[in-house]
């Protein structure tokens, strides 16, 4: 470096020190609210990701199994030392009533196991002295199989892959290859697909109807298109519950929808509206239009309406004046718009809950129903990973190409 | 229909037929909302239009229910807390941004937002599982500290916004005329301010009061708010009170949008 730029740089450290206060004070406002949302915000999230991996039940509740279980060959059945270890573990585990916490994770991975360790701990209860091997094999003669205890031995570790593998439909045979799950357990793919494909109909639906929404809004006079933004405002200021209410109302059989169409003789009979597929894009569509249709608008509004007269006077005819010249300039408000509503649907919950049928849940209902129903937090949480790495994918794409600070509220 | 003199017929046309289905979308958006209206004030137990015969019996239902009342009041205090924490954060740190010497603004923009963006069940099951270590699922602070956490980008939004039009030499002459920093606030920013923190108020209000999923986990029957009151009802058997319900939330949604719109229109002025 010569003596110039060493100048200048420590003219700019320089700079940068004294800046240093207005820095620290800047952020030190920020910091409340940066401290309340890791601790509020990101901690929960952290620790649906730990969660996800997760494998504490094994390791708690058969601690001496698996030391036994250190010597052995992982081919044959195992000697009678592990059978003790595991009746001393399954009596603290009866003790504890902890056994079937270790019954249900096993569940998961060796079907039967849950009654197969609720069965033998009650067993083990009432003997008191070995050998143990074969009162265990004569009551459930997989004991003796070394799969099961291939699979209780890769459980020992603390963290765990089944639960992000059966979230993608796969998983882990006993010698640790990675598989496809076959036939009706393969469920997930099917389930994100559904979600991207709901998504993806939902953005654009909501574009196809609100780009003309939002070109009108800036071609109205003035006191009509005010009005014309408030029936754009209102819907959204509107608790999203009470729009799906609204929606759950109109699209029942003998609803409002359906007493129009047959009013109109457009069926012959009623249609199954309400818990389907169709009705759920529809009430999302009109909960998400707003969201796309703003920013939109906000871009609309910026392009001089000189250019298309320009390009009118220059001869162009109106289609290609309009297709040419003025749909590509709105193309970064009908990214801004869509990838937004694209965001927000992948997280639908209540809607299709409400309006879907079985087969229109999306990941956000089956992560509640693991959460509520099957309290298998695991797989909750790994959907949740999943669904969670597809959105902030998007969210980081929407951040390169649009910005968190262009984020509005009407 | 709004065009200039030089349109072409076949573009009257074209921009007639634009202008229709722009209404007829306008349409679709805001009929929905107030079709629950006439049905809430319906005699009979059906959802169907015209009605035949109007009463206040599903009103008389939802007030005289302590189920319901339990879960408004539930739901105004939850809201009132949020609001009051959410407000206080979010304005700080809209003040911390807005400052031409904040370090790293658009990485911890991308943080203060991001409760918007992640899905709201992740949000109600990471705080589910989280809260919970700590005894806090099932209580009213646990149920506040999630939806605080959800509210405080719509304070730092519309806080932003309003001070990127403030003259921030105001708050510098107050200061060099000898005020202490915390006249100097609450005397000049934040009156100046005030619509942009009263608007991010009402948005968080709003939030709270009308946010289901994270109440459904982290709530029982004692804190249970009025939306969660609302699906649980939806997904047993629809009735006509629930329509009572979501209609005094319509009204409550459009007094908070007014609010806002005076709000905004005087800032513009």
């Amino acid at each position: 470096m010569t003596v110039a730029e060493i100048d200048r740089v420590n003219i700019f450290m320089a700079v940068r020190r004294a800046e240093r206060p207005a820095r620290r004070a800047a952020l030190s406002l920020a910091l409340p609210l940066i401290v309340f949302l890791v601790v509020a915000f990101v901690a929960p999230i952290l620790y649906l990701l730990v969660t996800a991996v997760g494998n504490p039940e094994t390791r708690e509740v058969l601690p001496r199994t698996l030391e036994a279980l250190q010597n052995w060959d992982g081919a044959s059945t195992p000697d009678e030392p592990v059978y003790a270890a595991l009746a001393a573990d399954l009596k603290v585990a009866k003790d504890n009533s902890t056994a079937a916490l270790l019954g249900k994770r096993l569940n998961y991975e060796i079907s039967g196991m849950r009654s197969r360790v609720l069965a033998t701990a009650r067993m083990v209860e009432k003997l008191d002295t070995g050998p143990y091997k074969e009162k265990f094999l004569a009551l459930n003669q997989d004991w003796g199989s070394p799969e099961t205890w291939a699979i209780i031995k890769r459980n020992g570790g603390s963290l765990t892959p089944y639960y992000m593998l059966t979230a993608l439909d796969l998983k882990q045979a006993p010698n640790g290859s990675v598989e496809r799950v076959q036939g009706d357990q393969a469920i997930f793919l099917d389930v994100l697909g559904r979600t991207l494909f709901v998504a993806g109909l939902v953005t654009l639906f909501t574009l196809i109807l609100g780009y003309p929404v939002a070109y009108v809004l800036t071609i109205a006079p003035k006191a009509i298109a005010g009005i014309m933004m408030l029936m754009v405002l209102l819907p959204l200021w509107t608790s999203l519950l009470v729009r799906t209410t609204a929606w759950v109302v109109l699209l029942q059989s003998d609803g409002i929808i359906n007493d129009v169409l047959m009013a109109l003789h457009l069926t012959g009979e009623r249609v199954q509206l309400i818990f389907t597929r169709v009705g759920t894009v529809i009430a999302m569509t009109h909960i998400q239009l707003p969201f796309t249709i703003l920013p939109i608008y906000s871009v609309m509004r910026s392009i001089p309406t000189t250019q298309l007269r320009a390009a009118r006077s220059l001869g162009a005819p109106p289609s290609s004046a309009f297709w040419r010249i003025y749909a590509p300039q709105t193309l970064p408000g009908v990214v801004a718009g869509c990838l937004m509503t694209f965001i927000l649907s992948l997280g639908y919950y209540i809607t299709p809950a409400l309006v879907g049928g079985p087969r229109d849940q999306m990941v956000s209902n089956f992560i509640s129903t693991y959460i509520n129903r099957d309290l298998n937090w695991g797989l909750a949480a790994g959907l949740g990973v999943v669904l969670l790495v597809v959105t902030l994918a998007i969210y980081l794409l929407f951040l390169r190409l649009v910005g968190a600070d262009k984020i509005k509220l009407g | 229909m709004w065009l200039p003199s030089y349109a072409t017929p076949s573009e009257r046309i074209m921009r007639t037929l634009v202008v229709a289905f722009a209404v007829s979308v306008l349409l679709f958006l805001i009929a929905p909302l107030f079709i629950i209206v006439p049905l809430s004030f319906s005699k009979d137990p059906f959802f169907t239009l015209p009605v035949r015969e109007y009463s206040l019996r599903w009103y008389a239902d939802f007030f005289g229910n302590a189920r319901w009342m339990n879960a408004i009041a539930n739901s105004a205090v939850a809201a009132v807390m949020t609001t009051i924490l959410a407000t206080t954060l979010g304005t700080l740190a809209a003040l911390g941004i807005s400052r031409p010497d904040f370090p790293a603004r658009r990485l911890i923009m991308a943080l203060l937002i991001s409760p918007m963006i992640v899905p709201i069940v992740i949000v109600a099951v990471g705080s589910y599982l989280f809260f919970g270590q700590f005894g806090l699922t099932n209580t009213r602070t646990g149920l506040v500290l999630a939806h605080t956490a959800l509210a405080t980008p719509f304070v730092v939004i519309t806080v932003t916004a309003t001070l990127s039009t403030y003259e921030t030499n105001l708050t510098r002459a107050a200061l060099s005329l000898g005020a202490p920093p915390s006249a100097a606030f609450f005397r000049v920013t934040l009156p100046n301010i005030l619509p942009g923190v009263i608007s991010g108020a009402i948005f968080a209000f709003a939030t709270s009061f009308d946010e289901v999923v994270v109440a459904l986990f982290m709530t029982a029957a004692e804190q249970r708010t009025l939306p969660v009151q609302m699906f649980s009802g939806i997904r047993d058997q629809i009735n006509p009170t629930i329509m009572a319900a979501a209609t005094l939330l319509l009204a409550l949604s459009i007094i908070l949008f007014a609010m806002l719109a005076l709000l905004t229109r005087r800032r513009v002025k």
